[in-house]
């Protein structure tokens, strides 16, 4: 009943003029950068995070903002998969296996339609599960001590290279290069200067933004200068839509089966959206069996992975939101804007920010809303905006980078390190390490190591007090699973994932 | 550290003395330096004050805030003093932070009279408390628990080691006659609200930081307060917490927010200011701001203000010294 009168509050939050523009704005960019192929989500988000700072924007628009570009970009990566057969981000990897052929058989319209319908439906649920859940598990985040905070840290460090991770090793090399930068400034345990040489700009370390910034957006900018890509994609051609009620009521079951799983896979730390629409679209095929021609544009091979990774990315909030640990790595770059916009998320966020996280959370409905509107109707807009060559797209990006960038702290300094992080992007992905555990390390580092402290400090040295409590020993088991599994299942899901995407070109992770 | 302080005071009232006549012309617009990023504390003192300068005319156009972070704010500190010498459209918002940095020289070699202390209106002060089922009633309970044994309360606060919520349990402790403050365990978090969630699950034993930051919680039924760090209780909706000083322990700890001026501005432009913080905080529009801010009286300007920020830093040094902070 309490939740039900906190929402209705969020809705007065999230109704406002100024915030229902901004829900519209970031629910528009999100989709088309969800349907760019090469920009993820987690891109998108840390592209657009310089724009709310340029615009000056207050925490609720900032993150009402976000969290629909969010939720768009979700949306976004199926118009590429559909009409290109190339996944806009890698959630939308599967979408590609009904989405394609549905489209080569002139059913483009209903393919786009139907997986609109999944993905709003997949949100929708998700966003329920998030408001019943997370209050649930807030209140009871509240017998998280130090210790278990760091096994619930070091769960995440074990998770992260599990399914996106394609070599365990350049996993743990780029959480080690975010681990190593976030030892930079003052370490708060003990008041003393760390790697700071007097320079009095770095006494506070070194800002994630900037990080996240330099290695998503510079970095992009950085390939797209190499591959001078001048030229928009040509896409597949539009029929007019004819999509019978029948249709709707046929992927419902589906649709449902597939919210369940993605929100599932995505409350889980580390697993995320392409794990979700997997098992979604894999689950599907298994209980339909030989009935469905999966593989050759059965409707339901669309919505399955649509529910699933739009329900795995609301999932994915909740541990963000209520532990402070985030689900995947487009919550890992939210997480940093969060806690940049002084709100430290964790168990208390839910009673001392109410207004806002309820602001957030009914946003996600409006904009879930707003987001079937934009993906249905509008569609040929995006379409069409898919063929905008990079030439104009990447050199506004880059604007609103840097001017983003330096309205923050007004420093020039942030500027070159901004540039300077572009490089590092630039290398690592060309080394084909990951970008998302550099952010982890960044910011999961820090925590981790405070709650060790704590955690012997309360226990006066004894080490033993990291495993004392059955809360503790029940996230190190889950910690273990998640760090062993992936070497027992991961190569043969994966395998599956690469057989499946069949002469598919996958671009950077996404999620 | 007395004698030329006084010195000081009299040399400038004198010079205040003979410029009543030469009225300081201020410029018509003016900059704020919040030396903090969008949100925090300096940049509400910044955004705030700006705006009763615009609107009570002090200032004929805007007063823009703008945002220096780094540092603690060091950054706007070394800034103000290399680059903004003589500038008297130019204030830096500045609280006990500030203050505690300069003293453990955090600075990197800066101190206090670098720049012109012109004023504070307002302050948050210092409060210890624990969970609402805490076997501790009041304050000497706690420190006598202390007394006895050193490790058995573990407080937690929102600044780094050594820092403005660490002094502050250091300054009670001390006020009580507590020995061996080193020993004194204190776990720094990333913000109040985080060391708090800590003490209300039970994972440590007390909390430290500052009074607007526990009022939701005590209202809410999860925190209790030992003491308020006041020289009296505080207006409105904390006249129920008990101070320190009720319960014998002179304790005061005010986090007071103000402003700085750089050196080398004019004598005329220091008393303007000044003068302006007076009226500011006597005008109805900055209680207005406080009330709905939640911050608490106080309030000093000029040589007054000067004289208390150099005592506070002293005071933070010996401190720092005696618990090893610092050297």
């Amino acid at each position: 009943m309490e939740t039900i009168s906190f929402l209705l509050q969020g809705f007065a939050v999230a109704l406002t003029p100024e915030h229902l523009m901004f829900a519209a704005l970031g629910a528009m960019l999100g989709t088309l950068i969800g349907a760019l192929p090469g920009l993820g989500p987690a891109n998108g988000v840390a592209i657009l995070i310089p724009l709310a700072f340029s615009l000056g924007l207050s925490p609720a628009a900032s993150l009402i903002m976000l969290t629909s570009v969010y939720a768009g970009a979700m949306y976004g990566g199926r118009i590429s998969s559909i009409l290109l057969n190339i996944p806009g981000d890698e959630p939308a990897m599967m979408t590609c296996l009904d989405g394609y052929p549905m489209a080569m058989k002139g059913k483009a319209a209903e393919a786009l339609a139907v997986s609109a319908i999944a993905s709003f439906i997949g949100s929708l649920l998700a966003t329920v599960g998030l408001i019943i859940l997370a209050p649930i598990l807030a209140r009871f985040a509240l017998h998280f001590g130090p210790a278990e905070y760091f096994a619930l840290f070091a769960l995440a460090f074990a998770t992260l290279g599990g399914i996106t991770g394609k070599n365990p090793v350049k996993t743990i090399v780029a959480a080690a290069l975010g681990l190593m930068i976030a030892t930079v400034g003052v370490d708060i345990s003990t008041g003393n200067q760390r790697y700071t040489y007097n320079i009095l700009e770095l006494y506070e370390g070194i800002d994630f933004i900037i990080a996240i910034v330099g290695l998503f957006a510079v970095s992009e900018l950085l390939f797209f200068i190499e591959k001078h890509v001048g030229e928009g994609l040509t896409a597949a051609k539009l029929n007019k839509l004819n999509l019978k009620m029948k249709d709707i009521v046929e992927i419902l079951p589906t649709s449902l089966r597939g919210s369940v799983l993605g929100f599932i896979s995505g409350v889980l730390p580390g697993a995320g959206a392409s794990l979700g629409s997997f098992i979604s679209y894999t689950l599907e095929k298994r209980m339909v069996g030989s009935k469905g021609n999966f593989g050759e544009g059965d409707p339901r091979g669309v919505a399955a992975p649509e529910a699933g990774n739009n329900a795995a990315a609301n999932g994915a909030l909740v541990p963000m939101l209520t532990l402070g640990v985030p689900g995947s790595g487009t919550t890992a770059v939210l997480l940093a804007m969060l806690i940049s916009l002084n709100i430290q998320p964790g168990p208390m966020l839910f009673t001392q920010n109410a207004e806002l996280v309820w602001g957030v959370i009914a946003a996600l409905l409006v904009g879930n809303l707003m987001l079937l509107l934009l993906n249905i109707p509008m569609i040929g807009v995006f379409v069409k905006l898919l063929s905008i060559p990079p030439k104009y797209l990447m050199p506004v990006v880059t604007l609103v980078a840097a001017v983003g960038i330096y309205s923050i702290s007004n420093s020039a300094l942030d500027l070159y390190f901004m540039v300077g992080f572009g490089l590092m992007g630039y290398l690592l992905r060309k080394l084909d390490v990951p970008l998302v555990p550099v952010i982890l390390g960044m910011l999961l580092g820090p925590e981790m190591e405070l709650n060790l402290r704590h955690a012997l400090t309360i226990s006066d040295g004894d080490w033993t007090a990291l495993f004392s409590s059955g809360l503790s020993i029940g996230i190190w088991i889950v910690a273990l699973a998640g760090l062993l599994l992936p070497y027992v299942f991961g190569p043969i899901l994966r395998r599956r994932m690469e057989r499946a995407r069949d002469r598919l070109e996958v671009p950077e992770e996404g999620d | 550290m007395q004698r030329p302080i006084r010195k000081l005071v009299l040399a400038t009232s004198l010079v205040f003395a003979a410029s009543q006549s030469y009225a300081f012309e201020p410029e018509r617009t003016a900059e704020c330096i919040a030396p903090a990023n969008p949100g925090g504390g300096w940049d509400f003192t910044c955004r705030s004050v700006g705006k009763v300068l615009t609107d009570l005319d002090y200032i004929e156009g805007n007063v823009q805030t703008v945002n220096m972070p780094g540092a603690g704010g060091g950054v706007a500190f070394a800034h103000t003093v290399s680059k903004r010498e003589g500038d008297e459209a130019l204030i830096v918002a500045a609280s006990t932070a500030t203050t505690t940095r300069l003293a453990q020289g955090q600075f990197a070699g800066m101190n206090s009279d670098q720049v012109r202390w012109v004023g504070a209106l307002g302050a948050d002060y210092g409060v210890i408390a624990v969970a609402a089922d805490s076997p501790y009633k009041n304050l000497n309970e706690l420190f006598a628990a202390i007394k006895e044994e050193p490790t058995s309360v573990k407080f937690g606060g929102g600044s780094a080691a050594g820092g403005w919520d660490h002094l502050k349990v250091l300054i009670a402790a001390k006020a009580d006659g507590v020995e061996n403050l080193p020993k004194i365990k204190y776990l720094a978090y990333n913000g109040g609200a985080e060391a708090i969630t800590q003490v209300v699950g039970g994972h440590i034993q007390a909390f430290t930081g500052d009074v607007s930051e526990v009022l939701g919680f005590v209202e809410s039924g999860d925190l209790r307060v030992l003491a308020v760090m006041a020289e009296e209780r505080l207006p409105g909706e904390y006249a129920g917490m008990p101070t320190a000083v009720e319960q014998g322990i002179q304790a005061i700890a005010p986090n007071w927010r103000g402003f700085y001026l750089p050196a080398g501005v004019s004598d005329d432009a220091y008393n303007w200011w000044a003068e302006t913080v007076d009226g500011i905080y006597a005008s109805d529009e900055w209680k207005t701001v406080m009330q709905q801010n939640g911050l608490m009286p106080f309030h000093k300007s000029g040589d007054d203000f000067t004289a208390f920020v150099n005592q506070q830093v002293q005071d933070i040094r010996d401190l720092s010294i005696e618990i090893g902070l610092i050297k």
